[in-house]
């Protein structure tokens, strides 16, 4: 520890602290513009200059370490002279253009301008003019007003893990700017403009849309990944115009992904539905709550009556709030059916009955504390892009990164050993790590693992995390859509028992958790996602998803929706329901419902409506408490969504730590022999997740949401006498007319095609072969 | 797309480094490159870039901080001259505007025929042969007394 | 090896750079006398702290000092630098050094690398002297295949490797943290110390800089001792020096004199001032150090501390002469425009001042000057001092304060006549570029 007096106040600090760290301590405030806690120090900025004792000259804070004894001055004669002497420095180039500023009112130079800067300006000469750059559909430039801080170029370099920004040429002309006509592709660009002190780098969507003192701060929880990072929602007559990170060291840190920054957009886009809807005689027409509510209540009771209570299904969106997804099953239970879920993309539910609430196994926070962690079937940067950042930063320090996947994006995390195989090798891989590692341990195995052979790649992995003490394991969301998903999870779990490692799920949506939470899974006697559309019902309820693009097997839920007696579709959005639906309820989207989500780590995040529901939009979960009460079901008296969740979460919110269950036993372990000829493997594009990011323009013109196309390696092209650019026709259960792409990380025989979008939803199963031929 | 030649040459660049330190082999690079190609085009600094693994925005970075580089195509023969304040004392200026007058260009500008390029440089760490040029980045002219200049244009063909 | 001008004693005779010509003057004798007499490292870290040795680059710092920094004992890489970036206007004694006698910095380094425990190192050459950086190449080939550099050189298992790497085009690469992140392939802008290079240099390991005279000081000292090289020059200012005269002289070059020879003599040696014209002002270090007027700078002698009590810098050693011919806000000027030019652009004081500093002095001298610029000039020059990352700041700042200060008269007379003191006929004849046409 040392110890240091900061204008005549003194403190101890951690050896290896800055200055700046010990002013903190001490509340203290010393004005910076390049400084950024999370990042490295740039110390270009000067603006941190400070006094200190004995020193010849000004120090900046930022990058001063503090030594035993030291004193600094912050506001002396000589420190406040370099500041302001910096400070105008700032302004000499700086357009003073704030009342058209984008950045006006919370410009960090604007405001510390007031403090340092001097009335008139002595620079009579000619101000730098700098031409803005094109960074893509997200972010604004107005490059005039840069200071060069470099935050933004350190970002990319260091947080988003890839130099999409740098400083180009030198002295007075330096300009910040991307690669020559690149735009900056991260998946986490927009904070860059949070970063930015200045209105240099300004959100494009909300460019010119208010002046921010006009807007309230809201604050929510993002209703994407599983991660749930907390937003501050702003809002101006009841719109929501911008969306920032709330700051949660546990969570999102001070980060938002650009989905959870920017898929708002849909809240206000021409696809909301405003009304409710019923078909009649093939004609829509809008009618009122009464109508349609009535109407749903008369035909379910023909539909039972009918065809039985079993005949019955509800499908929900991972998405939808833990109050939506109680009520949802309490009402479909109700009704006499078990037949719910909202595992919509899952294909193998051989674990249901097994007491699994699969969750991520340990606290966000506690990732980078692993010295391994071994990340099997996820495309994770995309998947989960937050944490992701983390497994970075993590593999920066000492924690070993190794990826077992199907296709070699670049996860620009420095992975210490990866392996990448067909779909249909994975589990056989996985198989091969776990029997190094037990051959290394001497401990036994499965008998399934009998003939298994490690891969040297294997065998390297079980190296790694079998000299490791502090592991990781965790399942992506490819693996849980996959076809033998329960022996993944077999295998992962033996994997974590011999190496002492946690073992966890990477939380697919906002509420993966919180639909197991709220029993929004089959019973004994229901079907789950699966059975309901492959064994078409009579009724359907659908909540807050679009079978056709978040199921396993779109072509086949269209079918059964299709076929269906009676279909209710709740959503914000004017969706194809409008093909199947019988009556299209709009429901309120995250912003206009108080609801909660449960995070992949078991955190239960409840949140207000931030605006009023649009036209006469209603929150799904009083829908269904009405529902209920129409048909004269017991236990829809809730008043509030407060008394919903309770009675989800059975009182109290720790309970949901004693549910989260990764363990199971006794799931049968089977390795396929055989691989098919051609596989496909499937990807969920970060903007095509959801309905909320497939219809936030801006977020639809990033190169993340470029149409799918059919991926391939040289050698599979070449095998199926196919060149990239061709027009293809892939089929497997459906056919789809798609691009063919070349893709190297691809393993051979593989075919990659993105599911969630209308252009693959013709297709049947994410899962299994696949065949391409041209089109 | 560069020449075998010049990647053999980046190559051997390379191996001056510890071999976790390719970066530092961009400087290199980048000189090689302008010398086979005459100046870096968008597509060769990404070359560079992805035959060093290195972001191109970093490449972008160094070929626009470091002087002897052409982001723009130069005339086949790139004369640059010491203006700078020692050579300045001993005509440095006065042969700059010398060159200008006989080319008929200014700095920064080529001549029609695309043969010369003329540019103003800093110190080149030869104040004391004054006047000094340099042509094509590595050609060193000292005492260019207007003399010496016709005879340097004339063996520019 | 004669005692004065030893370092460019070379430069007769052709070819004379050779490894060959290079022993047979005595070359890498001292190295062998390392070897054959198991010199311990400290005991060459303490014949340099005798000698008085001096760092060349520019900033003086005792160079025996900075080598016992260096961890010696620290596992892992550790490197040897030698800054042969040269390009402070008015400085080429580097490029001598190394035209003549390149083996004399190949063998100091090696003994470098010997004394403070570094396997490798790399020499960074000025970009814009290409057939320099290439015989550089060339008498490393010849280091190699003698088997001076390498794996156990001359079986004493001591191994060395270097290598040349060339700047392109960037003042700011002579600042050493700058030439670091140059040699890692980035863009040259300086580093904030601490750390200092001997902690955490290139690729974040020990490293040792000095400047291309420094290490060709070397050999020298090991080979005739400490004492004797401080006896070259005067206490605190060991062993002779380059001075690179350029300007309004008969002769301009450089020459190897002692610490502490008188500015007269050294003018002498150049030839005296070109066709007799009278001496106006010397910049007597390079283009950062205040100029001095003629009345001081005849009574200094040319030794850091002299220099430092007239209030200039010794610097790198670059002598700029300029005669009555000369307009000083013309220079000035041209100077500013330098650092502006060159600012590698990270920190704001530098960024943002170098350009004022030049547009105001532009202004004055294109006859748009006003009463309070130049208040306003030392104004920014303060705010500018000692408040940015590297010294580029300050040696932007210094020529603006030190022309104010010796001929503010002349800015004053811009200022209020919108035209130059010197008439443009008087100037023009000055630089000797016509005289031949
Ligand atoms: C802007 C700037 C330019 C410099 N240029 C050079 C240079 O060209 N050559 C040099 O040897 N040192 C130069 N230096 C000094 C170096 O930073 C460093 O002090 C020197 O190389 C150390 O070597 P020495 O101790 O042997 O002098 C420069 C410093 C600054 C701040
Ligand atoms: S003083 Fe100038 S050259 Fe040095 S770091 Fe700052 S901006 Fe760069
Ligand atoms: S905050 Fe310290 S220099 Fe910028």
């Amino acid at each position: 520890m040392l110890e240091i007096e900061i204008d005549g106040r003194k403190t101890e600090v951690a050896d290896g602290s800055t200055v700046m760290d010990a002013a903190h301590q001490l509340g203290i405030f010393v004005p910076h513009f390049c400084y950024h806690k999370k990042l490295s120090i740039a110390a270009n900025c000067r603006m941190c200059l400070v006094q200190v004792e004995k020193a010849p000259k000004p120090l900046p804070a930022c990058a001063t370490p503090v030594t035993n004894g030291m004193k600094v001055f912050t506001h002396s004669e000589a420190a406040v002279k370099a500041q302001k002497g910096v400070m105008e420095f700032l302004l000499i180039n700086h357009p003073l253009d704030c009342p058209i500023c984008d950045q006006g009112g919370e410009c960090q130079l604007q405001d510390l301008s007031v403090g340092y800067g001097q009335s008139a300006s002595r620079y009579q000469e000619e101000k730098r003019v700098v031409v803005n750059k094109n960074l893509g559909p997200l972010i604004a430039t107005d490059m005039t007003r840069c200071i060069h801080c470099t935050r933004c170029v350190r970002f990319t370099q260091e947080i988003a893990g890839w130099m999409e920004l740098g400083q180009a040429f030198r002295g007075e002309h330096a300009e910040i700017m991307p690669f020559i006509e690149k735009t900056v592709d991260s998946e986490l660009s927009g904070n860059v403009i949070d970063l930015c002190p200045v209105g240099a780098l300004t959100s494009k969507p909300f460019r010119f849309a208010a002046r921010t003192w006009e807007l309230s701060r809201r604050k929510s929880v993002s209703p994407h990944d599983g991660l749930g990072a907390n937003l501050i929602v702003q809002v101006k007559h009841d719109k929501v115009l911008r969306v920032l990170p709330l700051e949660n060291e546990a969570v999102n840190e001070c980060w938002l992904s650009d989905k959870d920054r920017y898929a708002y957009e849909a809240l206000n886009s021409e696809a909301r539905l405003t009304k409710p809807m019923l078909r009649q005689c093939g004609e829509w027409r809008e009618v009122d709550w009464q109508t349609a509510l009535e109407f749903i209540g008369t035909d379910l009771k023909r539909v039972v009556r009918e065809h039985g209570a079993a005949s019955v299904g509800a499908l929900a969106s991972p998405h939808a709030t833990l109050e939506e997804l109680h009520l949802l099953q309490k009402f479909v239970r109700a009704a006499g059916s078990e037949s719910i879920d909202c595992r919509l993309r899952q294909t193998d539910f051989s674990l249901d009955g097994k007491g699994v609430t699969p969750w991520l196994g340990l606290p966000v926070a506690e990732i980078a504390a692993s010295d391994r962690v071994l990340v099997v079937g996820s495309f994770v940067r995309k998947d989960h892009p937050l944490l992701a950042q983390r497994l970075r930063q993590a593999a920066k320090k000492f924690t070993r990164v190794i990826l077992l996947h199907v296709a070699d994006d670049d996860q620009l995390i420095a992975l210490h050993a990866k392996s990448i195989v067909a779909p249909s090798a994975l589990a056989a891989e996985l198989a091969g790590i776990v029997k190094a590692v037990a051959e290394a341990k001497g401990a036994a195995v499965d008998a399934a693992l009998a003939g298994v052979q490690p891969s040297a790649a294997a065998k390297q992995i079980a190296e790694s995390l079998a000299s490791g003490e502090k592991g990781a394991i965790f399942l992506g969301n490819f693996a849980q859509q996959h076809a033998q998903a329960a022996t993944l999870h077999a295998l992962a779990q033996k994997l974590a028992e011999l190496t002492g490692a946690r073992f966890g799920y990477l939380g697919e949506a906002a509420n993966s958790v919180g639909g197991y939470v709220a029993k929004a899974v089959p019973g004994a006697s229901g079907l789950n996602a699966a059975r309901m559309l492959a064994e078409p019902r009579k009724a359907y309820f659908v909540l807050h998803a679009e079978p056709e693009l978040d199921c396993a097997n779109p072509q086949q839920a269209m079918a059964a929706l299709k076929g269906a007696d009676l279909v209710v579709a709740m959503t914000p959005f004017k969706t194809r329901a409008l093909d199947y639906a019988h009556v299209i309820l709009p429901v309120a989207p995250f912003t206009e419902t108080s609801g909660t989500f449960i995070n992949t780590e078991g955190r239960v995040q409840s949140f207000h409506a931030v605006v009023k529901p649009l036209g006469e939009t209603r929150p799904a979960w009083k829908v269904l408490r009405v529902l209920g009460n129409l048909l004269g079901l017991p236990g829809f008296e809730q008043d509030s969504s407060e008394a919903v969740r309770d009675e989800a979460l059975g009182g109290k919110a720790d309970s949901v730590a004693e549910r989260l269950n990764n363990r199971a036993d006794g799931v049968a372990i089977t390795l396929s022999a055989s691989a098919p000829t051609l596989q496909r493997v499937t990807d969920v594009p970060i903007h095509f997740a959801d309905p909320l990011a497939r219809r936030a323009p801006s977020l639809q013109k990033t190169r993340d949401a470029a149409p799918p196309a059919a991926r391939m390696n040289a050698a599979t092209l070449a095998k199926l006498g196919l060149v990239a650019g061709m027009q293809v026709k892939v089929s497997g259960g459906g056919t789809a007319i798609l691009a063919a792409q070349l893709d190297a990380g691809l393993p051979d025989n593989c075919v990659r095609v993105a599911a969630g979008h209308p252009l693959t939803s013709g297709l049947g199963s994410m899962q299994g072969e696949i065949t391409v031929e041209r089109a | 797309m560069l020449s075998q030649e010049s990647l053999k040459q980046i190559d051997r660049e390379i191996a001056k480094y510890p071999a976790e330190q390719k970066q530092s082999a961009v400087m290199a690079a980048l000189a090689i490159a302008q010398m086979e190609q005459g100046w870096l085009s968008t597509e060769t600094m990404a070359e560079v870039a992805n035959h060093l693994g290195m972001a191109p925005m970093a490449v972008y970075e160094v070929a626009s901080f470091y002087n002897m580089y052409d982001l723009a195509p130069v005339g086949k023969y790139k004369i640059t001259v010491c203006t700078n304040l020692p050579c300045a004392l001993s005509g440095g200026v006065h042969a700059a505007d010398y060159l200008k007058q006989k080319l008929g260009v200014g700095f920064n500008e080529t001549t029609p025929d695309g043969r010369f390029t003329l540019k103003e440089g800093e110190c080149m760490g030869a104040c004391g042969d004054a006047p000094v040029m340099l042509v094509n980045n590595v050609r060193m002219c000292s005492f260019m007394q207007p003399e010496q200049i016709d005879r340097l244009l004339g063996e520019c063909k | 090896m004669g005692a004065l001008g030893f370092i460019l004693d070379a430069a007769e005779g052709e070819r004379s750079w050779r490894l060959a010509e290079y022993v047979r003057r005595g070359g890498y004798t001292a190295l062998k006398k390392i070897i054959n007499e198991n010199i311990p490292p400290e005991n060459i870290v303490a014949e340099l702290k005798k000698s008085s040795l001096r760092g060349r680059g520019g900033a003086g710092f005792p160079t025996g000092l900075k080598w016992s920094f260096m961890p010696r004992q620290f596992p892992g890489a550790k490197y040897v630098v030698c800054n042969s970036d040269e390009g402070e206007p008015g400085t080429f004694k580097d490029r001598d050094i190394l035209r003549w006698n390149p083996h004399m910095v190949i063998e100091g380094m090696i003994i470098a690398g010997y004394a403070m425990g570094c396997a490798r190192g790399y020499n960074y050459i000025h970009g814009e002297i290409w057939d320099i950086y290439k015989r550089f190449e060339e008498a490393l080939e010849e280091a190699r295949a003698a088997q001076l550099l390498g794996d156990n050189i001359l079986g004493s298992g001591f191994s060395f490797e270097l290598q040349a790497h060339h700047g392109y085009g960037a003042y700011i690469c002579g600042e050493e943290t700058a030439l670091l992140e140059s040699i890692e392939g980035k863009k040259g802008q300086p580093r904030f110390k601490p750390p200092f290079p001997a902690s955490f240099g290139l690729y974040g390991k020990p490293t040792t800089i000095n400047n291309t005279e420094t290490f060709a000081s070397v050999p020298w000292i090991i080979n005739e001792g400490g004492d004797k090289f401080l006896e070259l020059g005067k206490p605190n200012n060991g062993g002779t020096k380059l001075f690179s005269v350029s300007g309004h002289v008969n002769r301009p070059g450089n020459f190897e004199v002692s610490m502490g020879t008188p500015f007269p003599e050294l003018l002498a040696m150049a030839g005296g001032m070109r066709d007799g014209r009278k001496l106006k002002g010397v910049i007597p270090g390079g283009s950062s150090a205040p100029v001095l007027p003629t009345e001081i700078i005849m009574e200094c002698t040319l030794d850091y501390d002299s220099i430092a009590k007239a209030g200039s810098m010794l610097g790198s050693g670059a002598v700029i002469v300029m005669d009555e011919t000369t307009c000083m806000v013309k220079a000035l000027e041209r100077l500013s425009y330098f650092y502006f030019e060159e600012s590698c652009g990270q920190c704001t004081p530098c960024r943002e001042g170098t350009g004022w500093l030049y547009r105001v002095v532009h202004r004055i001298e294109h006859g748009e000057g006003r009463p309070e610029d130049l208040d306003l000039l030392n104004s920014v020059t303060e705010n500018i001092m000692g408040r940015t990352i590297c010294a580029l700041g300050d040696a932007a700042a210094m020529p603006v304060r030190g022309f104010l200060k010796h001929f503010k008269a002349e800015f004053e007379y811009h200022i209020q006549n919108r035209k130059c003191l010197v008439p443009e006929d008087v100037q023009r004849a000055g630089s000797g570029f016509f005289k031949v046409a």
